[in-house]
């Protein structure tokens, strides 16, 4: 990068992408050319900065300055200005939403300021077409401390000392998963990349992808020099095109190094990589159902054991990882194990991405140490809740984790502190909740998800989540009783209890933690028939204040279904049976005679 | 053999590692409830998904309860099989499978025999909490000339797909359809009817509740027996003989010949015939064609088609012409039993009581589902009048007796009607796999040898093993035979076949495992392989009872093929019991 006096990172994540960052790039090339600046100034597309709430992102190197929401128009002023006169652009800077001050250094940035990347540490910066950058910034530097230093054993035991759990939900040891692969002998072993992510709202598998591929290929080419396995394979979701394009010119770059092949630098290892596609069910990411689906069969999970480390792909040892767990491991490899176990609680080491969603103001994907609070990430970091309202909730973990409160902000966030709060790590997702939500609905909300998802296979995930989700729904509408609830608890812990694998044992987990959290919205619905959120439209009840009320007929005349009747200059009168709750009336009123309850 | 000690129910075990919590708990006498495990323990067929979650039990130690079918003993394990927490989760799983299925037990077909009803009432299940607003997952019901798919009824315990895709390797079911619309169906949900379904039954047979079943023919048959201008013949295989009785309360392997002849006749059929004597029939066509192919075969014919292959089952005849037609050549012609039986019937039999054809209606009692497909082939039909009018199971039978009052333990024995109810012992084994060979092997040996066999009972052709077989002495020269029952254990034999290094001269398949005896359409064995074995113990034993043991010595063969038909391969007899077969390979068409 020494080359030029400048450069302009553009972000190319689905997201910026999708917002026509790849016309900004050509808008800026142009403008560059047309000045003449071709050998001074360079425009590289990156992976994802994370800071998709403002996207498309535009950051100026070196000084780092941070251009958010920026459209191909804007080229030329950027150009002209900054790159030609050195004046920042002050309209395409960043305002912070909690100081209400204008920010132009990233770094500066409270949504950067407490974040550490090391799964991300070349998103936003290299791009990720070109194998050179990544070798650039370390890139296979650990295959090559392996392949020359150290043995499979001793690479396994760093994997191990380092701490690292696997980031895909599970927070299985990392090290000890390989040692397990490593002692099966076969004759064939495979690497898989498990790069299903499906939680709704997470993002950070797709974006490492997209902006780091050859990371993920390196890790799991460690991986396989640590196990004794030749073959890799990923599983990406087709429904990702981007990361499969990318990951299809980084291993072909990968190949044509001889940083992939036969004899790896030049040592006796061999290791090549595949890639298999899934259509995107969110069962396939649990591990046995992922592996039926890459063999050809129904993506359904079995009984455990055996695990993949004993039996797996084609019934040969497999050791499958994530891709944000694959993105940590060379990073360990170069820096070393004790510098990655100094980061984090004493249980979970190093860092870990998040997908902040929901009622926050910073939308996007951060990765902090293990440890910092679910105070840190909401009110720092992410820059607090959207319109100034009152934080409510946050479910971390996607759809099978629960709902923490208030009182769980200022627990360090790891893996077990999560669990005992009674929610999970998952993969990461984190959906912020304000004062508006309500938390019957949120649970419901999550519920259909699972439903949706479940292969089928055990009866409890199969007919019990869709028992849930109605009951849930029966409440929502009114016609709950008390007992209900005890039932939707027994049944919560049955499925958990007795479900086959990881999504029906933590389905129920979004209504377990609500009634823990929530006890009082849920006997609100079911005994005073009232929705304190206001959310449940089954529950409310417009009615005319009989002293307010003028008699203009507005609010008659705005009815769709004829439920208001009333004579000119009379106060009128709402039909309960006939009112579908659309809000008409309320809206037509301009004395404010109409009442919501 | 390594061991594990572990505690189950406060009682120590010690058993061999490997073993499932399941049987270890069995062995102490601990029953744990299991409703999608099923294991046909003698044949090697086990199905364990570990789908339904009612045998969960406690570990100790452990966050989940754990499904005992598949889980397997560890040194030091403590096992609770019926504390609250597992009697808890056992009823309310249970009371969730119960709320997506129908509540009509009152008129399923299935009622009285049904793994769910017995289930929930061994649980004590009284009411289903909820169900007032659980929506039910339904489907199309599919009516195929055999099968009747009520998928409503269906629980996922996968154990049709098991037997359709591992043991018979026909491929016509599996699970489609995600989460609560979750089911097993042929692709793309279409008709099974449009499936390379085989209707060998063994869905059928190992189905827990109505989802599978049968076609009922009985009405059909009723019609005709009330119909005073038919006169109404039945023909009954071997197997049924072996297995009706379980139907009526006694013990598996009784044989109800003598019984099963009275209901008939108490039933109002006019004769009472056996397709035993078809069976005779069929080893006088078959040895003989076995006989001349092999007569070309020695002489260096290398179009002489050996291996012959035996053709008396429907579901194998469906499977070869669905998975190999390039072979479609090298079975025996000879058509099965049932329909040699109705093309006798509806020619010899009606000239000699001068009944018209189309007054005649021929009825089989078979073990078989197939058979119901088989005998509509248009191809067993002259001028659209089926040779077999209808075929019903031994279950069919069953209810058909009970519903006419019958009180079937009380029946005086009775006897088959004449000419063609007489039967060698070599008829009554084709019941069992390795039957059809034995009785050939006894017939050919005589007619290739001019010698008189020494001893009639073939043990090294007999047994339950999959794929089986044997070198028989014809005098100096090797007959090599092979046997294979279970369409998965045939595929293995026509594999080498097709390509070329069989080095067999013959081979049975028989589609069902055990052969007709664990049929489609026999009382249910919900899993209890010694059933089968006690069926197949049966045959032999009513095989020895028999005065006559070889085929070609039934003088009413004999006579038929005096009166009527000539020589066995004769002109006559290939018009009337030989047939040709289709290619039915799944062709994909795209329409431009």
């Amino acid at each position: 990068m020494s080359k030029y006096k400048m450069h302009l990172l553009v972000c190319g994540g689905t997201g910026c992408r999708a917002s026509e960052s790849d016309l900004i790039v050509e808008s800026l090339r142009k403008e560059i050319e047309e000045k003449g600046l071709q050998s001074d100034v360079q425009v590289i597309m990156t992976g994802c900065f994370g800071f998709c709430e403002k996207g498309p992102i535009v950051k100026v190197m070196p000084d780092n300055t941070f251009y958010v929401q920026v459209k191909p128009e804007d080229a030329p002023i950027i150009i002209a200005e900054h790159v030609i006169k050195g004046r920042r652009v002050q309209r395409l800077l960043y305002t912070d939403p909690v100081e209400k001050k204008q920010v132009s250094d990233s770094r500066h940035m409270g949504f950067y300021r407490k974040q550490i990347r090391i799964a991300l540490r070349n998103c936003g910066f290299i791009n990720p077409e070109n194998i050179d950058e990544y070798i650039a910034r370390d890139g296979y530097a650990a295959i090559g401390k392996c392949l020359t230093e150290m043995s499979p054993a001793h690479v396994v035991e760093q994997m191990k000392l380092s701490g690292l759990r696997g980031r895909g939900g599970g927070g299985f040891p990392t090290g000890l998963k390989w040692e397990i692969a490593s002692r099966n002998n076969a004759d064939q072993k495979y690497v898989v990349c498990n790069a299903d992510e499906g939680d709704p709202g997470a993002f950070m598998d797709r974006s490492i992808l997209e902006g780091d591929p050859h990371s993920v290929l390196e890790a799991m080419a460690i991986c396989g020099y640590a196990i004794g396995a030749t073959k890799g394979l990923i599983y990406i979701r087709a429904e990702y095109p981007l990361a499969i394009q990318r990951l299809r010119v980084a291993i072909k770059q990968a190949r044509d190094y001889g940083l992939l092949g036969e004899n790896i630098l030049g040592s006796s290892f061999s290791f090549d990589i595949e890639m298999r596609y899934g259509a995107g069910a969110f069962v396939c990411g649990e591990e046995t159902a992922l592996i039926h689906s890459m063999e050809g069969e129904r993506g359904e999970p079995t009984n455990k054991p055996p695990f993949p480390a004993e039996s797996g792909f084609l019934g040969k040892p497999t050791n499958v990882n994530n891709v944000e767990t694959l993105a940590s491991v060379p990073v360990i490899i170069n820096k070393g194990s004790d510098w990655f176990a100094a980061i984090g609680t004493e249980k979970s080491k190093g860092t870990k991405v998040f997908a902040l969603a929901g009622k926050i103001n910073n939308v996007g994907l951060i990765e902090v140490p293990m440890g910092t609070t679910l105070r840190e990430v909401i009110f720092e970091i992410g820059g607090g809740i959207k319109n100034g309202r009152k934080f409510k909730a946050v479910q971390t973990g996607g759809p099978s984790g629960g709902c923490l409160t208030e009182k769980h902000l200022d627990i360090p966030i790891d893996f077990d502190n999560l669990i005992a709060a009674g929610s999970m790590m998952g993969s990461g997702g984190m959906i912020v909740m304000d004062e508006d939500d309500c938390m019957v609905s949120v649970s419901k909300y999550f519920l259909e998800f699972t439903v949706e998802e479940s292969c089928g296979k055990c009866s409890p995930c199969r007919i019990g989540n869709k028992r849930l989700h109605e009951l849930l729904t029966h409440i929502t509408k009114g016609n709950g009783t008390m007992a209900d609830l005890d039932r939707l608890r027994n049944m919560s812990l049955v499925i958990k209890d007795t479900s086959l694998c990881g999504l029906g044992q933590s389905s129920p987990n979004p209504v377990l933690s609500t009634l823990a959290n929530f006890m009082d919205e849920y006997v609100a619905h079911v005994s005073e028939k009232k929705c304190p959120s206001g959310q449940c439209r089954d529950l409310m009840k417009y009615s005319i204040v009989f002293d307010k009320c003028v008699g203009c007929t507005a609010c008659s005349r705005a009815c769709p279904v004829n439920a208001i009747s009333g004579e000119r200059k009379e106060v009128h009168f709402i039909d309960q049976d006939k009112c579908i709750k659309c809000g008409a009336c309320f809206d037509k009123c301009k004395f404010a005679a109409v009442l919501i309850n | 053999m390594e061991t594990v000690k572990l505690t189950i129910d406060n009682k120590q075990i010690e058993v061999n590692k490997g073993t499932t919590l399941l049987k270890a708990a069995h062995r102490l006498g601990v029953e744990i409830p299991t409703l999608c495990h099923m294991e046909l323990h003698d044949l090697n067929i086990e199905n364990k998904p570990g789908g339904c979650r009612i045998c969960v039990v406690e570990v100790q130690g452990r966050r989940n309860l754990a499904p005992a079918c598949i889980t397997k003993c560890e040194e030091g394990m403590t096992i609770r099989t019926h504390n609250a927490r597992v009697l808890n989760a056992r009823r309310t799983v249970m009371e969730f499978i119960l709320s997506d299925h129908p509540k009509d037990c009152l008129i399923c077909p299935k009622s009285g025999h049904c793994d769910l009803q017995d289930m929930a009432n061994r649980l004590g299940i009284r009411e289903i909490p909820g169900h007032e607003i659980a929506e039910m997952s339904t489907y199309r019901k599919d009516t195929s000339p055999s099968i009747i798919r009520e998928l409503d009824k269906c629980i996922m315990c996968r154990r049709c797909e098991m037997m359709c895709n591992e043991v018979q390797t026909v491929g016509a079911l599996s699970a489609v359809n995600r989460g609560f619309m979750a089911v097993v169906a042929p692709a793309f949900e279409q008709n099974l009817e449009y499936s390379p379904c085989t209707y060998c039954g063994q869905c059928v047979a190992v189905c827990p509740t109505g989802a599978l079943t049968e076609v009922d023919h009985t009405r059909d048959v009723l019609r005709a027996l009330v119909d005073p201008s038919k006169t109404v013949v039945v023909q009954t295989a071997p197997a049924v003989r072996a297995a009706l009785g379980e139907e009526f309360g006694m013990k598996p392997g009784t044989l109800v010949t003598g019984k099963l002849v009275a209901a008939l006749k108490a039933l109002g059929f006019d004769y009472v015939f056996d397709t035993d004597f078809a069976a005779d029939l069929t080893i006088m066509e078959e040895g003989t064609e076995l006989l001349t192919r092999l007569g070309k075969h020695l002489k260096g014919d290398t179009d002489a088609n050996i291996p012959i292959l035996t053709s008396c089952c429907p579901g194998w005849v469906n499977f070869f012409e669905h998975n190999y037609p390039e072979l479609k050549d090298v079975p025996s012609t000879a058509k099965s039993p049932q329909q040699m039986f109705g093309a006798i019937a509806k020619t010899y039999f009606a000239d000699k009581i001068s009944v018209k054809r189309q007054d005649m209606v021929v009825v089989s009692i078979m073990p078989c589902l197939a058979k119901k497909y088989e005998s509509q082939r248009p191809e067993f039909a002259v001028d659209g009048n089926p040779d077999v009018d209808f075929s019903i199971s031994t279950r069919e039978l069953a209810a058909f007796i009970k519903q006419a009052n019958i009180d079937f333990n009380d029946l005086a024995d009775m006897d088959f009607d004449r000419p063609l109810g007489e039967s060698s012992g070599a008829a009554v084994i084709f019941g069992n796999t390795g039957g059809v060979i034995e009785a050939a092997v006894r017939t050919a040996y005589e007619i290739y040898t001019g010698k008189k066999l020494s001893r009639l009972d073939f043990t090294e052709l007999r047994g339950m093993e999959g794929v089986r077989q044997a070198t028989i002495d014809f005098n100096g020269f090797p007959l090599s035979i092979g046997i294979a029952h279970g369409l998965g254990n045939a595929r293995k034999l026509l594999d080498d076949v097709k390509a070329g290094r069989s080095k067999f001269h013959a081979i049975e398949v028989m589609a069902c495992p055990g052969g007709c005896i664990g049929g489609g359409g026999q009382p249910l064995h919900h899993g209890d392989s010694s059933i089968l074995k006690a069926r197949a113990k049966a045959i032999y034993e009513e095989d020895k009872n028999k005065a006559i043991r070889v085929s070609h010595e039934n003088p009413y063969i004999l006579q038929l093929y005096k009166e009527f038909l000539g020589e066995p391969n004769s002109g006559k007899a290939h018009h009337l019991l030989h047939t040709h077969y289709f290619d039915r390979k799944a062709k994909i068409i795209i329409k431009k």
